[in-house]
């Protein structure tokens, strides 16, 4: 029963996480979030973190792809950009030689430590899904309280950060620079970056 | 039925650092809001007042941990020692150095003027933390508090297109750093079933690891999330880019308060908590410290933007301290500790100086700004000399003395390679320190640019007092040097 849930659930996870690359348009995108989020709700059941599932979906499901989405509608949707533009020569077949290496390398960790992934058991067992939500909190409260605190700055600086952009100044702006004004007409893919 | 809540021990005492740096940012952000016309002097002094008041409480702090040892506190998830302080330390100058040099910049550039000083209050506090944290969770919210708040700075110069550029590029590639650091965590996690940096170090010395793949890739992902941080081959790209770009005062700060917070929170994950495991990751360190110093010393020989040359010189600079962590011994560790207050002291100083001839709009950063500027400004370039002969690492500097002694490090471990490696890139770069020299002194000054305002106060002080600070430590290398010894990082249960 479990190994079936389990196995229904990682495809729901893994085609959502595929189709998220996949997908040209955004909006169907955000949508294959919500799928892959949903799916790790399941795993977070199927390991008794009832309360981890429920804010999973009512967070991350619920909340956060629909910033995502009022966002993508904002900018508008229609707004194709042009992915057959290469600013730097080469790096795509070599971002998936990289990429392949780090997953091959994930893989084989899974593959080789098959017979003991955690070298230590956890402090202390879950206990059944009732009490999770009353350990969670006391967690925080006791054993993680100044990591709680801790983002009540992070939270500050984030919220000060979004003002302190979202400003818009009056008087004069600086004029582009003149290295990009100059090959703009020409090469506008060698205009960042380079000095001289 | 509710059963009372046992709530974890606090030494108070040891979070006034972290709280003055987080209460100051308050508290301003609270008074600039309210208040309608607050006068300009104001933000920037109350920064600088915060960040002396560390300073000085940091001496009985000392004195107190050298006399009850180190200790942690808040369920182990926090910790104090001399290494943590020394490195509060060296942050709360870069934030005196980086507000006083800010003081004239932003009315200069026509800014707004609080925010910078409320997210170099809040930056400071992640870096706090980060120095101090026991726990690879409070570790990750430390650096995550100190970078957000530096991507936000970044873009400060609301007026430059340049700049939200750079700030653009330092978010996107530091979100994937992040994910890198906390996949490492993760899997450091399922290895040894604890977050906690004390019982993963206890774990690890009592236990063998049959199958330790999964712990060996988590301390690669927990070295590339780091790694990027503090700029070392191949995670170096961003850096050249977000320098020049950013405002230069906050360059300032991200070269001296970031690295020392991203070498610190270096040397207590490998060196402390996986220094069971130094073979497997030394040999990454030693090729990465190599890769580093002859990278960043052959590249920053062809830069022409004096902001770019300073960035590459801080990659070589961040291969030389990594040269002294690889060797793991308290030895490096007081090596590592003693370049980075001395490059602290090097790069805001050299900074202040690029502050104020970069000129109004903070675009001249060419070598022809440069030109003749020992004629213009003989004491401004007399200054500039100092700090570029110490980060060369000529003798009778600072920078020789700390050069010296990861150096010596790297040597009583083994690794004379890399020491030859490093004493090469060195001699490379100091090509670059003495090309900008030679523009200073022997180049005509070009026609057209021939402006010699009066230098702001607050810039001047920084780089004078940089420059006396690098000349002291290097004809009197004792105090600091020892101070360095005795800050030696431990990890203590609670």
């Amino acid at each position: 029963m479990e190994v079936a849930v389990f196995i229904v659930s990682a495809v729901v996870v893994l085609s959502g996480a595929l189709g998220v690359l996949l997908a040209r348009n955004p909006v169907h995108a955000a949508l294959f979030l919500v799928q892959t989020l949903f799916g790790v709700a399941v795993l977070f059941v199927l390991l008794d973190a009832t309360f981890l599932a429920a804010v999973q979906v009512m967070v991350y499901a619920g909340a956060i792809v629909i910033l995502f989405l009022f966002v993508i509608m904002l900018l508008g949707v229609d707004r194709a950009d042009d992915l057959g533009i290469e600013p730097i020569a080469g790096q795509r077949p070599l971002a998936a030689v990289v990429g392949m290496s780090l997953a091959g390398l994930l893989a084989t960790v899974l593959l080789v430590a098959v017979d003991g992934l955690t070298g230590a058991p956890a402090g202390t067992p879950i206990g059944d899904a009732g009490d999770n939500t009353r350990r969670l909190g006391e967690a925080l409260f006791t054993d993680m309280v100044f990591a709680v605190e801790l983002t009540a700055i992070l939270l500050t600086v984030a919220v000060v950060g979004a003002v302190a952009l979202a400003r818009r100044l009056s008087g004069p702006m600086q004029p582009l620079p003149v290295v990009a004004i100059a090959e703009v007409d020409d090469d506008p893919d060698e205009a960042t970056g380079d000095d001289s | 039925m509710i059963a009372a809540l046992t709530t974890p021990y606090v030494a108070w005492w040891a979070l006034v650092p972290l709280i003055t740096f987080a209460v100051a940012g308050f508290l301003l952000l609270t008074v600039a809001s309210l208040v309608r016309r607050l006068p300009a002097v104001l933000a920037p002094a109350w920064t600088a007042v915060a960040g002396l008041g560390v300073l000085l409480y940091l001496v009985p702090m000392w004195s107190r941990v050298g006399r009850d040892g180190a200790d942690s506190f808040l369920a182990g998830t926090v910790g104090v020692d001399r290494s943590s302080i020394f490195v509060t330390g060296i942050l709360a100058v870069a934030v005196i150095a980086a507000a006083l040099i800010s003081r004239d910049y932003l009315p200069r550039e026509d800014l707004p003027g609080v925010e910078l000083y409320v997210l170099l209050l809040m930056s400071a506090a992640g870096g706090v933390v980060m120095a101090s944290a026991n726990d690879l969770i409070v570790l990750f919210l430390g650096l995550e508090i100190l970078s957000i708040a530096v991507y936000v700075l970044a873009a400060l110069h609301l007026r430059r297109i340049e700049s939200q550029e750079a700030a653009l590029k330092y978010f996107l590639l530091g979100a994937f750093s992040s994910a890198f650091l906390l996949y490492g965590i993760a899997l450091v996690y399922g290895a040894t079933g604890s977050t906690n940096m004390v019982r993963i170090s206890a774990f690890l010395a009592q236990n063998v690891l049959v199958d330790d793949a999964m712990l060996l890739a988590g301390l690669g992902l927990l070295l590339v999330g780091l790694g990027f941080k503090v700029a070392v081959v191949p995670f170096h790209a961003w850096t050249p880019d977000v320098y020049q770009g950013a405002p230069t005062p906050v360059v300032a700060w991200m070269a001296a308060g970031v690295k020392a917070a991203g070498f610190a929170a270096l040397m207590r994950v490998f060196v402390l908590t996986l220094g069971t495991y130094v073979s497997d990751w030394r040999p990454a360190f030693q090729v990465i410290a190599a890769a580093t110093v002859l990278a960043g010393a052959v590249v920053a020989v062809v830069q022409t933007d004096v902001k770019r040359m300073l960035a590459y010189s801080s990659i070589v600079h961040a291969g030389f301290i990594l040269v002294g962590l690889q060797a793991a011994t308290d030895r490096g560790n007081s090596s590592v500790l003693a370049y980075l207050a001395v490059y602290a002291f090097l790069t805001v100083g050299s900074f202040a100086v690029v502050t104020v001839v970069s000129g109004t709009g903070d675009a001249s950063h060419g070598l022809d700004a440069y030109r003749g500027m020992g004629r213009r400004h003989p004491a401004l370039a007399g200054v500039f000399t100092v700090l570029l002969l110490g980060q060369a690492g000529i003798p009778f500097t600072g920078g020789f003395v700390v050069k010296l002694g990861v150096l010596a490090a790297a040597v009583d471990g083994g690794a004379y390679w890399l020491a030859g490696v490093a004493m090469l890139a060195a001699a490379v770069a100091a090509f670059v320190y003495l090309r900008l020299l030679v523009a200073m002194y022997l180049e005509e000054v070009p026609s057209g640019t021939e402006t010699s305002g009066a230098v702001p106060l607050g810039a001047l002080v920084v780089a004078v007092a940089s420059a006396v600070i690098v000349l002291v430590v290097g004809l009197v290398p004792g105090p600091l040097l020892d101070l360095a010894r005795d800050a030696v990082p431990v990890l203590v249960a609670g």
